[in-house]
């Protein structure tokens, strides 16, 4: 695929926090960590998808203004961020393992419709639910 | 609201507090059929009970035990339309102690009964079955904006056997 959506990115709190959770406990690997003054420029990508990059942006100037910021940290924080989706092959081992590392599961799996599915949290507050794949 | 002093529209919440207020959300949505008392959600934000319902209103819009009741009757409503099990089991199930508060209590928010609003909705096609359950099940949930003792109050101005009762029956 040569055509498509490169990046789409998220906004956290904190991107050491951040990249400790996608990295560290989701098993998503760094494609571009790059630092200037204050801003980083920073995106991961999940190791079976290697034309997208998910984008960790921490809302801060000089990007937006201190208050602009503040809003946008509160929105995440109150869950109000758009919803994300992660494919996995097995839902429940896949909740097994992330629980034991540490992630904030918000729903246990179920099974509905034929297809597993749980949510989880990223420490900043956005939401993402796990749904099997189906074959 | 009204003339009541509101120290909090001052400064914005602290968003590790947000975070932490989301956390009792979180866990109201994935089990509102259970007792939240004030206590146990303040334990899980780790903030004072005496705190707790304030600072989650400011939040979220919605007093906590409003919002577990919107949770409550979003899930009745599932039930109701995806099942055909029993009435008294899906209340029991989501969290009412009896029929005639949950019947009571489903009709005033939605304005339905369940049977009403079981027959209308099996009557109804739907094509949501691609969006994921959980985006459905919100778009779904009731928009209650007071409590339910004052929409009752405004709906039926002649209630003689209206009972005081809390948002959450026990």
């Amino acid at each position: 695929m040569t055509q498509g959506v490169g990046v789409a990115g998220i906004y956290v709190r904190d991107q050491d926090e951040a990249l400790e959770f996608y990295v560290g406990k989701l098993g998503f690997r760094v494609h571009t960590d790059a630092k200037n003054g204050d801003y980083r420029w920073l995106t991961v990508q999940h190791p079976e998808q290697p034309s997208f990059q998910l984008g960790l942006y921490k809302p801060a100037p000089p990007t937006m203004d201190a208050a602009t910021a503040e809003t946008v940290n509160t929105i995440v924080a109150k869950g109000a961020m758009p919803p994300l989706v992660l494919i996995v092959d097995n839902c429940r081992d896949a909740h097994e393992r992330m629980r034991k590392a540490g992630v904030e599961f918000t729903q246990e799996p179920v099974e509905r419709y034929g297809a597993v599915d749980a949510s989880f949290r990223d420490p900043s507050g956005n939401g993402w639910k796990m749904i099997e794949g189906r074959g | 609201m009204g003339m009541k002093p509101d120290n909090s529209r001052g400064r914005a919440q602290d968003p590790t507090l947000l975070r932490r207020l989301l956390r009792a959300k979180d866990r109201m949505d994935a089990a509102s059929h259970e007792e939240w008392p004030v206590e146990r959600l303040a334990n899980v934000s780790g903030v004072s009970e005496a705190h707790f319902a304030r600072s989650f209103k400011e939040a979220f819009g919605a007093p906590p035990h409003r919002y577990l009741l919107t949770r409550r009757i979003e899930r009745a409503e599932a039930l109701l339309r995806d099942t055909d099990r029993p009435i008294i089991d899906i209340a029991l199930e989501t969290g009412w102690q009896s029929l005639g508060t949950f019947g009571r209590v489903f009709k005033d928010v939605t304005g339905e009964s369940p049977t009403e609003l079981r027959a209308r909705e099996q009557a109804a096609t739907h094509a949501l079955e691609v969006v994921p359950h959980c985006y459905v099940s919100a778009a779904n949930r009731p928009n209650l904006t007071m409590a339910v003792s004052e929409k009752r109050r405004r709906e039926v101005s002649d209630s003689r056997d209206a009972e005081d009762e809390t948002e959450v029956p026990k």
